[in-house]
């Protein structure tokens, strides 16, 4: 799963590249055309960088997203959703394997994508920077987020770099079972006890922040975003994205006769796009320098892993093998 | 009920709270594994564990017992009939998950391959169908005990001290039950001896070529089938029914 | 300080907080590539799934059996070292145009209905006749 709370990048940091105008010409038919881009293609230097860094990015909120939800593994009520949550969990590393994999093919290693996460170098979706504090935390997740990062990767995965829209395809057909899984969850506990729908109105009160944080402010008035745009990097603006979740999903919260905490949200009929209050932009940028409730935590906890799995990877390390960029 | 049945149950019992906790801790490793591809296909161990417990539970369900779910989670410590080796937490050193899995799945796969047999016809469809699954998890343990110990130095004598560690817990998964005979008597299973001697055979076929042997005059670590328990499995259950235990039984999870 | 979490099993770790050193993981840490070609079912062929990290060639299959194969749909799986790949390159990609003269190639190129109605119906007039 992943948000992309996708942010436009700063811009000082890299300042237009002179690319052969020929070359980006062809690229830009290519791209026109419906081609996909293969790893050994020319690309813009931009092209490739924005890519590694979306991809990058998204691994990371894989590998990162198993946590949150890793809180409740050791404690899921029952066969059923202890079977569940271990697959979820599971191919949330599956799916992280494979992003690794899409990036590795535009010549950034995994070593040094895994480095720069734990350094705190690189971003990855605000989302899992929150607590999971209850069980019901578990089905807002699971139906929820992984609703959100659906209509993200359903997206991604029409794309123009061959590589991540292969792996965008396996992953939004498993992605298909969280999201049933989520729901399927969500609406036990809604349909439960009084209790236990209390619990959920906590949790989805507690979400609702960060889920309206998850496709980043808008960012239709970027002249970067309309550059990703025509480069089949980025497919839709934050805000079509948004809206596209919200209507699809916002209704079934509501059919269940649970509450969201935005008294303004509502779509309007004239123009079929839904209005919401301020989410709060400042804490989405307060949570993407480091400042969320548990981006220390998810850093060390994958730190740790990095770390005792060290010896393991070590020892196995085959001599006077070298690294060959993955094919495809 | 007829004491055939009881020794049937208890055999039952003992496999599926075996499953069931191995299942739990190797789960324990899901997104802090030691590389991604193994963090994959560790979980995958856990899951068919947790999947082959339900199994026998529902078996066990079909047979007059507690339903699945209840079985599982809802049994006081007394009552179940695990060994200490999956009782054990698995720590930060990923070589004793590794050795414990090494053991338990070689026993595992000596032990479905003698139930297919069984005079239960249930519990023979059942080991035939795990006995397939146990397989890859035999060739996962083995190959990765195989690197390790032709890895760096570090690494043999971690896996070294972890199987040496480990050692006479996984005796103890061979510990007798009260009806050990009349299990072997009706043809429903060959018992825990025989089936040690073979287990012996088969780790040694795999550890002697790596140097590896082991002290077979360690005491076996018992108790676990009599219901008694280390000190880890009472947290391990507080924990692991800590949500089921919020709603009564009429909650669908 | 000792990280204190909701994840029960965090607790149970060591962990410190903090960022990570520079460059914790060294290249080749995670081991070179294998590509992964899986055989969905008996009589169809191999095809390529993606790549496992690995030391060897047996360790890339107990790997890879449950990146690409957990949800079953395999029975067959080859994985080869990365490096052992030979392939053309997406520059020459215009080596595979088929030029209009290689239509002889296709099935399409042969077109035999039209002389065998042209025979049948001279022989049917010769018939009639």
């Amino acid at each position: 799963m992943y948000g992309g709370g996708y942010l436009p990048d700063d811009q000082k940091r890299h300042l237009p590249i002179a690319e052969d105008p020929d070359k980006l010409a062809a690229f830009e038919t290519r791209i026109d055309r419906g081609d996909k881009v293969e790893p050994q293609d020319w690309m813009p230097t931009e092209y490739r960088k924005q890519l590694i860094r979306m991809i990058e990015q998204h691994a990371h909120s894989e590998i990162i997203g198993a946590l949150p939800e890793g809180t409740w593994i050791t404690r899921a009520p029952g066969f059923k959703r202890k079977m569940a949550i271990m697959a979820k969990v599971q191919d949330e590393i599956g799916h992280a394997q494979l992003l690794y994999a899409a990036a590795e093919t535009l010549g950034k290693t995994r070593e040094a994508m895994i480095n720069d996460l734990i350094n705190g170098k690189s971003k990855y979706s605000n989302v899992f920077n929150y607590p999971a504090e209850t069980w019901s935390d578990i089905a807002v997740i699971g139906f929820l987020i992984d609703a959100a990062a659906i209509v993200n990767q359903t997206l991604n995965a029409k794309g123009s770099y061959g590589p991540y829209c292969r792996a965008l395809e396996r992953i939004c057909y498993e992605e298909a079972f969280h999201l049933k899984q989520g729901h399927d969850a969500f609406v036990a506990l809604a349909t439960g006890t009084e209790r236990s729908r209390s619990e959920l109105q906590a949790a989805l009160n507690r979400w609702w922040k960060p889920i309206m944080h998850f496709f980043g402010p808008s960012d239709k008035a970027s002249v970067h975003s309309e550059k990703l745009m025509r480069w089949k990097v980025k497919m839709a603006s934050n805000d079509d994205m948004r809206n596209q979740f919200l209507d699809m999903y916002v209704p079934r919260i509501w059919e269940l006769d649970l509450t969201l905490p935005d008294p303004e949200l509502r779509k309007d009929s004239d123009t079929g796009v839904w209005l919401f209050g301020d989410p709060d932009w400042n804490e989405f940028f307060e949570v993407i320098k480091g400042n969320g409730p548990c981006n220390a935590e998810r850093l060390a906890v994958r730190r740790w892993a990095e770390e005792k799995g060290e010896w393991v990877k070590r020892a196995l390390r085959p001599r006077n093998e070298i690294y060959v960029t993955p094919l495809a | 009920m007829s004491n055939k049945v009881i020794a049937l149950k208890e055999l039952l019992y003992k496999m599926a709270d075996d499953q069931l906790i191995i299942g739990h801790r190797n789960a324990e490793w899901i997104g802090i594994g030691p590389v991604l591809e193994e963090d994959i296909a560790f979980g995958s161990l856990a899951q068919d564990k947790t999947g082959q417990s339900w199994n026998l539970y529902q078996l066990l369900e079909k047979m007059g017992g507690a339903n699945a779910d209840k079985a599982a989670f809802g049994r006081a410590e007394k009552e179940y009939k695990c060994c200490h080796l999956v009782e054990l937490p698995i720590g930060e050193d990923y070589a004793f998950s590794l050795a414990r899995h090494f053991y338990f799945d070689h026993a595992e796969y000596l032990r479905m391959d003698a139930l297919k047999s069984c005079a239960y016809p249930d519990l023979a469809g059942l080991a035939k169908k795990f006995h397939s699954e146990i397989k890859y998890h035999v060739f996962h343990a083995n190959t990765w005990v195989k690197n390790l110990c032709h890895g760096t130095e570090e690494s043999k004598s971690r896996m070294v001290s972890a199987l040496a560690y480990a050692f006479p817990y996984a005796l103890g998964i061979f510990e007798p039950g009260p009806h050990e005979d009349l299990l072997v008597a009706e043809n429903l299973f060959i018992g825990e001896h025989a089936l040690r001697e073979k287990w012996i055979g088969q780790i040694a076929d795999i550890l002697s070529p790596l140097g590896i042997s082991l002290n077979m005059g360690s005491l076996p670590i018992l108790g676990g089938r009599y219901g008694y328990h280390s000190e880890h499995l009472a947290p391990l259950l507080q924990e692991m029914t800590a949500v089921i235990r919020l709603e009564d039984d009429s909650m669908e999870w | 300080m000792k990280l204190v979490s909701l994840d029960p099993r965090v607790c149970r770790m060591d962990m410190a907080e903090g960022a990570a050193p520079d460059a914790l993981i060294q290249e080749n840490d995670h081991w070179p590539t294998y590509e992964v070609f899986a055989q969905k079912k008996r009589g169809d062929q191999h095809q390529h799934v993606g790549i496992v990290h690995a030391p060897n060639g047996e360790m890339a299959l107990v790997l890879a059996k449950e990146q690409f194969a957990r949800r079953g749909m395999c029975v067959n799986l080859w994985v080869v070292r990365t490096a052992d790949v030979v392939a053309t390159s997406y520059e020459d990609a215009d080596i595979f145009d088929s030029t209009p003269q290689k239509t002889h190639r296709e099935p399409v190129d042969y077109k035999v209905k039209d002389k065998i109605n042209r025979y049948n119906q001279s022989k049917k007039e010769k018939n009639e006749q």
